[in-house]
């Protein structure tokens, strides 16, 4: 996939982004930019609206205000499985396997509804079954195609969902706290594959509690408080932010 | 092609049915009590492919089955209506009635799930009662097809296929079971059964993955309704006299209920099994064949009931579940002695 677009503006531009939950306001005027290629971090305390900016991006939730351009396109109105066969994945939170579908139908569904649904775009049965195996090879999840979700350790797990999201050939990724329960072998494991899709490619906004894997994988922070984004930069100079400091250890 | 040859082996079987059937059995009642079995078969293969394949509950099949039926009424009394303005047709033959009253509700269906859809779990189940309940009051103050008093139907004078009328019906009802049975299987294997599974499973991950999950409900409401419908069109033939009472009996909306949750949700398989098992049961009860254990024909719906509960309690996934369960066990015990010889 490749686009006018891409060589000049960001891939993804948010400006203005508002969203409100009755009267409580989740977001409050966020504007950013992702460059192609980047990693970004995402990080911010429990509640401060990380999973609701990505359900709003991706289609999840409306935002009451505030323009999103993904590629130079507007997807404000776009359903997310719209804004899904535009190039916009994302893992979920908790992972969302498709219970009754052994690994190789999980990962067929993106595949027949995104992939193959993209104008120019068709698989043949025999490219959907190769491209099955290579993602499940990818993750290591080779032994168990043909197995259920339920069979599977919760890292494992982690890496379907991801598998699931990578299928849809995106072009940016969202990873909802893709480790959140992981031992920190099994944390290496997972930025290991995410800085193999990012080599790929891929550029990925990762939304993180565990400021190790945050710190080793991006290249730049975002940190979102009580809806607001409060800094945005290099990771290291990030974190020295007073403003941050006080918003994770308190005053 | 897989699936053209599946088509050719239904056909054949229901062909091989109907006429073994006429062959062996002289007595009229046994396409009477046959006809209901299919009925439900058509109408629990119907039910699961909203039910069992997008995890949407239906209950009111009663309202789907009784528009086929109702627009068959009208269809019936077409030509004499259209004689009042000097136009004259003749009487519309049986099949045209059942594909329009297939259309009708396929239209019921659409309409329901896009003002339905947007509910999940026990609220979509509580709309589609309602639904029944709407139907009925509509059919019940609608005096040109009868309204609560019913209406007498004047069956054809002459089976279209030689040998009684019941027979054509029974011959009839095999055809929509080919039909429905046939849509229920290849769906089960298109990309159409993966995405509805991926709805069933979870609907915001199926949207993350490019499902247009509100169109792929709407073909599923669209679709059962239509079968559902279908199977009502003959009713009027097979009763003789349709009235809103028995048309919309509950029977209809627990039946489908539990002949799939009973046979397996999750294959083509289990709503035939489950038809056929309870369908059984049930008909025989009513001719008293269980009076011996002290069950009367009153007792049919009670039964259901109970089975409908230990299916529940003991086997979730019906029989068909407990078969796939214990292939996959099978299937685990040898991947695993696999993996253990490749490790030695």
């Amino acid at each position: 996939m490749s686009s006018a677009q891409t060589d000049n503006g960001p891939l993804l531009a948010v400006s203005g982004l508002g969203k409100r939950f009755g009267g409580f306001v989740a977001l409050e005027n966020i504007d950013l930019t992702i460059a192609t290629g980047e990693r970004v971090g995402l990080i911010g305390p429990n509640g401060s609206g990380k999973s609701t900016l990505v359900n709003c991006l991706c289609g999840t939730l409306r935002n009451e205000t505030g323009a999103v351009l993904f590629d130079g396109r507007p997807v404000d109105g776009l359903i997310a499985h719209e804004r899904t066969r535009l190039g916009l994945a994302r893992s979920f939170q908790l992972p969302k396997p498709f219970r009754t579908l052994n690994l190789i139908d999980n990962l067929r569904v993106p595949l027949l509804y995104t992939v193959n649904a993209r104008p120019g775009h068709h698989l043949s049965d025999e490219q959907v079954a190769a491209r099955c195996a290579e993602l499940l090879e990818a993750v290591a999840l080779a032994d168990k195609a043909r197995r259920l979700p339920r069979d599977l350790t919760q890292v494992e797990m982690r890496k379907l969902e991801l598998a699931r999201a990578v299928a849809t050939e995106p072009r940016l990724l969202f990873a909802d706290e893709a480790m959140a329960g992981l031992s920190p072998s099994e944390v290496e494991e997972i930025i290991a594959v995410l800085l193999r899709l990012n080599q790929q490619g891929i550029t990925i906004v990762l939304i993180e509690h565990i400021m190790r894997a945050v710190m080793s994988f991006s290249t730049r922070l975002v940190v979102l408080v009580a809806g607001q984004k409060i800094a945005d930069g290099m990771p290291q100079e990030v974190v020295r932010n007073p403003e941050v400091e006080r918003a994770y250890l308190g005053e | 092609m897989k699936i053209g040859v599946f088509w050719l082996i239904a056909a054949a079987v229901g062909l091989a049915l109907v006429v073994l059937t006429r062959l062996y059995f002289t007595n009229e009642y046994f396409f009477f009590a046959a006809y209901v079995v299919l009925q439900y078969v058509v109408l629990s293969t119907a039910w699961n492919i909203l039910g069992g394949y997008t995890g949407y509950i239906n209950f009111g099949t009663g309202a789907f089955f009784a528009i086929g039926a109702y627009s068959s009424v009208v269809l019936h009394k077409l030509p004499a209506l259209l004689k009042i303005f000097d136009m004259v047709i003749p009487a519309i033959p049986l099949p045209v009635m059942i594909l329009v009253g297939g259309i009708v509700s396929g239209m019921v269906g659409l309409g329901t799930g896009y003002l339905t859809l947007r509910l999940r779990g026990v609220f979509f189940a509580i709309a589609t009662l309602a639904l029944a309940v709407v139907v009925q009051t509509l059919i019940v103050n609608w005096d040109y097809v009868g309204g609560s008093r019913g209406i007498y139907m004047i069956r054809p004078p002459k089976a279209p296929l030689g040998g009684s009328y019941i027979q054509y019906l029974y011959a009839l009802m095999m055809a929509l079971c080919v039909i429905s049975v046939g849509i229920a299987r290849w769906i089960e294997r298109s990309r159409l059964g993966l995405g509805f599974a991926a709805i069933r499973d979870d609907e915001l991950a199926a949207e993350a993955g490019g499902v247009p999950t509100l169109r792929l409900k709407l073909i599923a409401t669209t679709l059962s309704g239509a079968l559902m419908g279908m199977a009502g069109a003959p009713l009027p033939y097979y009763v003789t006299y349709l009235e809103p009472a028995s048309t919309f009996n509950l029977a209809y909306a627990v039946n489908s209920v539990a002949m799939p949750v009973i046979g397996g949700m999750t294959s083509w398989v289990g709503p035939i099994l489950g038809a056929i098992l309870l369908g059984t049961i049930q008909q025989l009860g009513s001719v008293g064949f269980f009076l011996d254990l002290n069950i009367p024909p009153t007792f049919n719906l009670l039964i259901v009931g109970v089975l409908l509960i230990l299916f529940v309690i003991i086997m979730p996934n019906g029989i068909m579940g407990l078969i796939s369960a214990r292939q996959r066990r099978r299937a685990t015990i040898i991947e695993t002695a696999l993996q253990q010889q490749r490790a030695a």
